[in-house]
């Protein structure tokens, strides 16, 4: 693994475009894109206040900048660097900005999500949606980017509307049976709408593009109910998270549960691999299961290595007692992830914060359960192959494939806490993000 | 008591001197005969001896006689007077009365003796009586005690019972409260929520309006220039065309969608259908050889005709592409049937194979278990041998790969290998040379064989030719001259004509013109073979074969 030089970041906004040629970064009010390869400098943009939020088109040509305070959002031009257009919501204020799927439209939350404008940048025309819901995931787009589907609330109840992107013209829409509806989610067909309610009840429907209601799952009643979702790269599965720290997966043809995973603190099954991190004496040993660092991080004075052990199961896990009288505690399955081949999936359990839990979807067991020193602060699979990055926070990033684990320590000086990570379309590299930098690490291929 | 011994002897005397003697006895033995009265009645003591005294004296012994024989007469015994009135003392009946006396006395004294006996027994027992009362007794308070206690403690568990149940009531009660509790709430909240959206709706409203008033002013875009569309086309205008198209888009997405499902679904299906079927064949495969046991023979009946059944399933192949419900139930119930029999079979070895192992069958198991044991050995054995070389090799593969750290003695390693692998090569160099050159040699001595047998083989043909055109001639003379001209190439001359035959049918395309060219070319050599090979008409038959080889054999040389 090589690591690039830290450069400045700001607000943990760095985003590589979705064809991996560039790397877009904001510092304050600047907008920074690099080559994604060599990190040189390609293009630099001002914008009129600080950046908030940055997003590529689909056809990595333009990139937003949107600055909420301000409410205006700046559309930048790869191709033509002196090409400029601004978005000024005015009054209306502005809380969230999007692409549309053909890179050609922006939609704007108003403040108070009063409505959602649709900006066009081929034409002059703008399109409003009104009522759209307050919540997490309002809006979903599907993946071939034909569909989008709106969250909107009228009088007290939950309605969900569906537009075809092309001409913003109004498909479908009904109203959904949940209380107060959290989010929405398309599968990777395309075919199908996942829709979950908030979490003071266990509710999921899955609607069919059509505006069918195809099934509901309720897991149980009163407790506090699901966290988060995630469908499988080839929607065959849907797992879901909930508080009762389990994941319970529905396949796709009964919408019914297949099976449930559990996150207890001990972990007794032994057909499964945990990798405990462990701090290692400055003085080198022998190591049997980690890759030992490249020279470069030999010299920096300030890191404590660490590596990986093969603890023997049974193993308890240390878990903390969230408080029980705050809203949104900290408990249950917060994190999930698939991998791209559909094979593991990766979660977290907010009560255990750092294990990082990895399940074999093929045998519905789990494979490998990771221990951290530090809380897990993200993780996210490579878009190629079975390889999940972790960060905790320190300046180390884990990787772990089914050949073994990594823990390499970034090499620099000072501290640089890894908050975020984001890899690369081809999987050759990811960016790591922390509060006021952020490096690139290349990944050879023959590693790991 | 010595006394009463000395009383009786000197009791029995004379008559007359009965009296005296009486009375001296009186007198001798007062005491003793006190001492004997008194023992009836009372203790002896001295004190009875002045009583004795008392009762008679030399004065009043008349009176005593009296008292004496009133109290005998009431006591039942005769008077001891001679007569009823007289003074005369009977001495019979005294004597009569005395014993009587005596014998009365040792009655009363074995009975007083029984009695004390009895006193003691009565006593002893009565004694064991009361300690076994008084333990009794305490036992009884004892147990009296326990019971008290036991009660008590009986009372407080069922007390303590009793509060548990309450307890848990109580707890039930709370519980279902809470419920109730937590259900009012829920509702409540959803009341206040919807009342707080309404508000909040009516807030967005008029904030809504306002920020609209105001869209004149400041809400624009700005753009420099408006940019293309992605794909590249035009933007249409919004009709019901392109409403219809929209949701026939949608209705084509969905329904590829599940085309493709279905597709997937029908794939596994056959696939599973496939498996089964063969699953069913094998398992089918496996039954036959219990035909012979005599045990199975009904169950045989049923196998053949199912196996006939199924026969006639599989043959019918199509069936496997209907998933109708019937041919669904059947293979699966065919299979279950077949798997079934399978089990019974293999528990039938497995019956078999204990009592095998009791020794009851006969020989061929038991051979084919240790052919079975002895090879199983050998592969041990030979596994154990593969992985000790592997494991010798990845040791020398390791010391290859770990050289020593000094550079020079690696190259010297490498050197040594490389002159090693050189020499190698160099020996193999020189025998591939060796080989080569040897080839080559057999290779020119084929070739000239190869000509020399060409050669021989044109020779004999010449002569075949020549014997061949006599005999003609010799047949018909007529036609020597007509046709030797037209007929063709198997003749092959040594004279003139002959040689205009050649080049007649070198001229024309024969399969033969490689064959003769070079003949044509040399004459010469062949009229000296011809000379050798004047007799060698050996191969007849099969002249097509070698003049191909040998024209083949031509070639090659060439």
């Amino acid at each position: 693994m090589n690591f690039s030089e830290l450069f400045r970041l700001s607000g943990l906004l760095g985003r590589y475009s979705p064809d991996g040629r560039r790397l877009a970064s904001c510092v304050q009010y600047r907008l920074v894109i690099r080559d994604a390869t060599t990190l040189q400098l390609v293009q630099l943009y001002t914008c009129l206040d600080q950046i908030q939020y940055i997003e590529w088109s689909s056809d990595s040509l333009f990139i937003l900048c949107a600055m909420y305070k301000r409410g205006i959002v700046q559309v930048w031009s790869l191709e033509q660097p002196d090409w400029h257009c601004k978005i000024d919501e005015g009054s209306a204020g502005l809380v969230a900005s999007c692409w549309s799927p053909d890179g050609r439209h922006i939609l704007n939350t108003t403040e108070f999500h009063l409505r959602i404008t649709v900006w066009s940048l081929c034409t002059k025309s703008v399109s409003y949606i009104k009522y759209p819901k307050a919540c997490q995931q309002g809006v979903a787009f599907t993946k071939d980017g034909r569909y989008m589907a709106v969250a909107e609330r009228r009088d007290c109840k939950d309605f969900i509307s569906i537009f075809v992107c092309s001409d913003w013209h109004l498909l479908r829409h009904f109203d959904t049976e949940t209380q107060d509806l959290f989010g929405i989610e398309w599968a990777p067909n395309g075919c199908v709408l996942a829709a979950w309610d908030t979490c003071l009840e266990y509710k999921i429907l899955l609607y069919s593009l059509d505006g069918r209601l195809l099934s509901t799952y309720r897991a149980y009643e009163w407790s506090l109910g699901i966290k988060s979702i995630a469908w499988s790269p080839s929607s065959q599965f849907l797992a879901i998270g909930s508080y009762d720290e389990k994941v319970r997966i529905l396949n796709h043809v009964t919408w019914k549960k297949i099976t449930e995973f559990e996150h207890p603190a001990t972990v007794a099954s032994t057909r499964t691999i945990v990798y405990k991190e462990v701090e290692k004496s400055p003085s080198v040993e022998t190591e049997r299961l980690s890759f030992p660092p490249t020279r470069a991080l030999a010299s920096s004075l300030f890191s404590t290595q660490s590596k990986y052990d093969v603890s023997q199961v049974p193993v308890s896990l240390q878990c903390i007692k969230p408080a029980a009288d705050r809203a949104n505690p900290k408990m249950g399955i917060g994190m999930l992830a698939f991998s791209p081949d559909n094979c593991f999936l990766a979660t977290k359990n907010d009560n255990i914060p750092n294990a990082v839990w990895i399940w074999d979807i093929q045998k519905l067991k789990l494979f490998v359960v990771l221990e951290q020193l530090c809380a897990i602060q993200s993780f996210q699979w490579d878009p190629r192959q079975p390889r999940l990055a972790v960060c905790t926070g320190n300046s180390k990033v884990y990787v772990w494939s089914p050949a073994g684990c990594v823990s390499v320590q970034v090499p620099g000086e000072g501290d640089f806490q890894i908050m975020s990570l984001s890899w690369h379309v081809s999987g050759d590299s990811m960016a790591l993000l922390s509060k006021d930098n952020f490096c690139v690490c290349f990944l050879e291929r023959e590693e790991v | 008591m010595g006394d009463w011994k000395t009383v009786t002897v000197p009791v029995l005397s004379s008559d007359g001197k009965n009296i005296f003697q009486y009375t001296s006895d009186k007198k001798i033995s007062p005491p003793s005969m006190n001492s004997q009265v008194l023992c009836l009645s009372l203790p002896s003591s001295k004190s009875m001896h002045s009583f004795f005294s008392a009762f008679c004296t030399e004065e009043n012994i008349d009176e005593s006689i009296s008292y004496l024989n009133r109290e005998l007469t009431t006591l039942g015994f005769p008077s001891i007077y001679a007569e009823s009135k007289g003074k005369e003392l009977n001495l019979v009946s005294i004597i009569n009365c005395m014993n009587e006396l005596l014998v009365l006395q040792h009655k009363n004294l074995r009975a007083q003796e029984e009695v004390e006996m009895q006193h003691m027994k009565l006593g002893s027992d009565m004694d064991h009586l009361q300690n076994c009362y008084a333990k009794l007794k305490e036992q009884l308070e004892l147990s009296k005690r326990e019971i008290v206690g036991l009660q008590e403690r009986d009372r407080q568990l069922q007390s303590k019972n009793r509060n548990l149940h309450q307890l848990l009531k109580n707890e039930k009660d709370e519980v279902q409260k809470l419920q109730n509790v937590i259900s009012s709430r829920a509702t409540q909240y959803n009341h206040d929520m919807k009342r707080k959206e309404r508000e909040y709706n009516k807030l967005k409203e008029r904030l809504h309006q306002l920020v609209m008033n105001k869209k004149d002013k400041k809400m624009a875009m700005e753009v420099l220039n408006y940019v293309g569309r992605a794909d590249g086309k035009r933007g249409a205008w919004r009709t019901v065309k392109t409403e219809a198209r929209n949701e026939e888009e949608m209705y084509k997405v969905l329904l590829s969608n599940y085309e493709q499902r279905q597709k997937q679904l029908l794939v596994e299906n056959a696939e599973l259908k496939k498996v089964l079927q063969q699953m069913k064949k094998e398992i089918i495969s496996l039954l036959p050889p219990q035909k012979q046991k005599p045990k199975e023979r009904s169950e045989d009946g049923t196998v053949l005709s199912d196996l006939e059944e199924d026969i006639g399933e599989l043959n019918k192949e199509n069936m496997w592409e209907l998933s109708c419900e019937t041919v669904r139930e059947q293979l699966t119930n065919s299979i279950r049937k077949q798997w079934r029999m399978l089990k019974n079979h293999v528990e039938k070895l497995d019956n078999q194979v204990s009592r095998v192992h009791s020794g009851a069958l006969s020989d061929k198991d038991v051979i084919s278990r240790e052919d079975h044991e002895m090879e199983t050995e050998k592969l041990e054995l030979e596994i154990q041998q593969c992985k000790e070389m592997i494991k010798t090799q990845q040791q020398l593969l390791q010391q290859q790969l770990m050289s020593p750290c000094d550079d020079d003695t690696t190259l010297l390693l490498q050197d040594c290998y490389l002159l090693e692998e050189r020499e190698r090569l160099q020996e193999e160099w020189r025998l591939f040379r060796e080989q080569k050159k040897n080839f080559e040699k057999e290779r020119r001595s084929f070739t000239e064989a190869a000509i020399r047998l060409g050669l021989e083989r044109k020779a004999f043909e010449e002569d075949r030719g020549t014997w061949l055109k006599q005999q003609f001639l010799s047949m018909s003379t007529d036609y020597k001259r007509s046709e030797s001209v037209t007929t063709p190439s198997a003749f092959l001359g040594s004279s003139e004509q002959d040689n205009r035959l050649l080049k007649c049918t070198s001229q024309q395309r024969r399969p033969r013109s490689v064959f003769s060219s070079p003949v044509s070319a040399e004459p010469c050599p062949t009229f000296q073979y011809l000379a050798r090979n004047s007799a060698a008409p050996k191969q007849h038959a099969g002249d097509s074969k070698p003049n191909q080889w040998v024209g083949s054999d031509k070639e090659e040389a060439e």
